[in-house]
């Protein structure tokens, strides 16, 4: 989960990283009482979770309060990348003398963990790796170890800070190295980290991304979401514990592991080409067990997408027995029937492995007026294709 | 021969008497896998009677290794108790860990891999989030449904679990020497080129069958090595063409992530490697019988 700049900066606080007053804001009126509170000037920067926001025009300088509230009324509703800003944090103003760059993340090819620093802070790190990579320094952090104040000045020594500041750089990466473990972060990035006039090194601008798999120990992260941003499809899925992503096609999609879910998609691509280049709609995975309340649920939540013209059931039979899966969706079908759903569009079904056969048969006694048995893959790919494309 | 696990295997199970543990050592048991313990402080010195036959329960991975000889364990714990399952299992140096648990924060999974550095690499890890290892006719250590497929002369290493099965289905008349899940996390202990190495080293393997999908570079790295090391055929599959980027897939590493971890560069890394890559899984299913058939 990524998270806006004021929940970084919220973060970085509770762990006593440096960082600026500020506060966030939806409409532009409450950009007053902050701004007084900031001392009547302010920072106006838009939230949102893509890059190059400087460049469109979503960070100014408000020099009064009044100044404030026009240029939060200019950034809120702003277009940026795709982002629509629904937040602006007010930030106090600084001096700022110089920018660098450090951050915390995983190396997934090295199955360790990176700190990486850069004197040339400020622009896209991307664009320093690539055209100064000796100005970039990557030193591996033991998941072990961690960063300890000597870790910490390897790293700020490494990245050739100013000697006079590496004391204040170090403090900084062992506090913000807190953050990265105790919050289960993914990536801890500071872009700038910059000094002021009067010499103090500050976390400007931070970008964060949590563990969704540690939500077990970590019970604060579950706030951090941005729920209006969520797609209604996958809200709905996320609180039936669904593993769902809506995609932008036509064909919805049902299948048990990830993998095979994303075979399954692929195969939908390729046989949509010869029939109007209609897509799979979403990625759904049921998971192992197959049930007949898990296949219903997610058979509510795909019947619900209005995009969604047929839908392709691909189940291999492991430990769960094709036969306990047929059941599943006959029960799914009459569940939702139960419940007053419509249920009206086809159903392709492919069901193989461990009792195929069964399965096989179950769904033909059956006999319900939308669902096809076809017995492979691709067969039941190219079939449930069609029907999206009638 | 097979790699990583055979008839000699001697197994614990760490977490067997929790209802998932409970399951799967009783079809672990079904198809011949020789369990030799259980593995629950509180539960130490109990017995668990499973169709018949009395699987003794230890007090520590330690213990029920000087009592048995056991050389693998099977983690089968909760998601908060991973971490620690691991580490006990790195500390008692039993040859081979596969953890079954999904869901593992990467915080845990980088930490009890760079565990197992420290300690010396004693313990080979499987997983975590994977379905585990067979040796069809010999054990089956994991979730893999022990009656997919028979012994047979292909090797198969796979990130995912259904793919796993669908192509152990799919040539199922063939038959596999060994099908090891090495799970899709962003940290996992045994890789692909783990695998590759111990199929082109045994003699009862005749081709190898891979199995990736996005996030990483896990393939492309397979692929370089395959390049320098492996002389027997390879084929090869990848799931995740029409990924989105910056959406994960359900696997917690399945996600493309700008140029990087896409299907594409995965299928042309791993041809210019000379391996053959299917569209489709039965395509590459039928790829594997041309490779053996001529």
């Amino acid at each position: 989960m990524d998270l806006f700049e004021y929940q970084a900066r919220d973060l970085f606080a509770k762990h006593d990283v440096p960082v600026l007053a500020g506060e966030v804001i939806d409409t532009p009126e409450a950009a007053r009482e902050v701004t007084e509170r900031l001392g009547g000037r302010a920072v106006v920067k838009a939230q949102v979770k893509t890059g190059g926001r400087g460049k469109a025009g979503g960070v100014k300088l408000a020099t009064d309060t009044a100044d404030a509230v026009e240029k939060a009324g200019q950034i809120l509703g702003m277009d940026i990348k795709g982002h629509t800003v629904h937040k602006v944090m007010l930030a106090q103003t600084a001096d700022i003398q110089d920018e660098y760059y450090v951050s915390f993340l995983l190396d997934r090819t090295n199955r360790t963990f990176l700190a990486m620093a850069s004197v040339e802070g400020g622009m896209e790190i991307e664009e320093v790796a690539a055209t100064k990579p000796e100005a970039l320094a990557k030193i591996p952090v033991s998941a072990i170890e961690g960063v300890t104040p000597e870790k910490a000045r390897e790293i700020a020594e490494a990245a050739k800070f100013p000697a006079e500041l590496v004391d204040q750089i170090a403090a900084a990466l062992v506090k913000l190295w807190d953050v990265f473990v105790k919050e289960d972060a993914l990536l801890v990035e500071v872009n700038p980290l910059v000094k002021t006039a009067e010499g103090k090194i500050i976390a400007l601008d931070g970008k964060v991304s949590l563990d969704a798999n540690a939500e077990f120990r970590q019970p604060d992260h579950a706030a951090l979401e941005d729920k209006a941003a969520a797609n209604p499809l996958e809200a709905a899925a996320k609180a039936k514990d669904l593993n769902y992503v809506k995609l932008d096609g036509e064909v919805g999609i049902i299948g048990n592991g990830a993998g095979l879910v994303m075979s399954t998609l692929d195969v939908v691509a390729y046989a949509g080409e010869a029939h109007k280049n209609v897509k799979p709609a979403n990625f759904l995975d049921i998971g192992g067990g197959a049930s007949a309340e898990i296949m219903a649920n997610g058979l509510e939540i795909i019947l619900g997408d209005p995009d969604v013209k047929s839908v392709f059931v691909n189940v291999f039979g492991g430990i769960t027995a094709c036969d306990e899966v047929a059941n599943g969706i006959v029960q799914a079908l009459e569940l939702l029937k139960s419940k007053g759903e419509d249920v009206d569009k086809p159903l392709v079904v492919r069901l193989d492995g461990n009792n195929a056969e069964l399965g096989r048969k179950i769904l033909s006694d059956a006999n319900h007026p939308l669902v096809q048995r076809v017995d492979t893959m691709d067969g039941a790919a190219d079939k449930a294709a069609e029907l999206a494309a009638k | 021969m097979a790699i990583f696990l055979d008839k000699d295997s001697k197994v614990i199970v760490q977490g067997m008497t929790g209802a998932t543990g409970m399951k799967h050592t009783k079809l672990m048991l079904g198809d011949g896998t020789n369990i030799v313990g259980g593995v629950n402080p509180r539960k130490a010195g109990t017995q668990v009677d499973f169709d018949g036959a009395e699987v003794p329960v230890f007090g520590s991975v330690k213990e029920a290794m000087a009592e048995t000889g056991a050389n693998v364990s099977v983690i089968f714990v909760p998601e908060k108790f991973t971490k620690d399952a691991v580490v006990e299992a790195i500390d008692a140096e039993i040859p081979l860990a596969v953890v079954i648990t999904e869901g593992i924060a990467v915080h845990d999974s980088a930490y009890f891999w760079a565990y197992a550095g420290e300690k010396g690499n004693k313990t080979r890890i499987i997983g975590p989030n994977c379905p585990g290892i067979i040796t069809p006719g010999q054990s089956n250590v994991g979730i893999i449904p022990g009656d997919i497929t028979q012994p047979g002369r292909i090797g198969l290493v796979s990130k995912s679990g259904t793919l796993t099965y669908q192509m152990m289905y799919e040539l199922r008349d063939i038959g596999f020497s060994t099908a090891v899940g090495i799970g899709g996390d962003p940290v996992i202990g045994t890789t692909h080129i783990d695998a590759l190495k111990a199929f082109e080293a045994d003699p009862e393997t005749d081709l190898i069958v891979m199995i990736g999908e996005i996030g990483g570079d896990a393939e492309e790295r397979a692929a370089d090595f395959i390049k320098e090391n492996v002389s027997k055929p390879v084929v090869g599959y990848v799931a995740g063409f029409t990924a989105p980027e910056g959406k994960t897939m359900g696997h917690a590493g399945a996600i493309v992530s700008g140029s990087s971890g896409t299907a594409q560069a995965k299928k042309e890394a791993l041809e210019a490697a000379g391996v053959k890559v299917g569209k489709t899984p039965s395509e590459t299913a039928r790829l594997a019988r041309e490779v053996l058939g001529g």
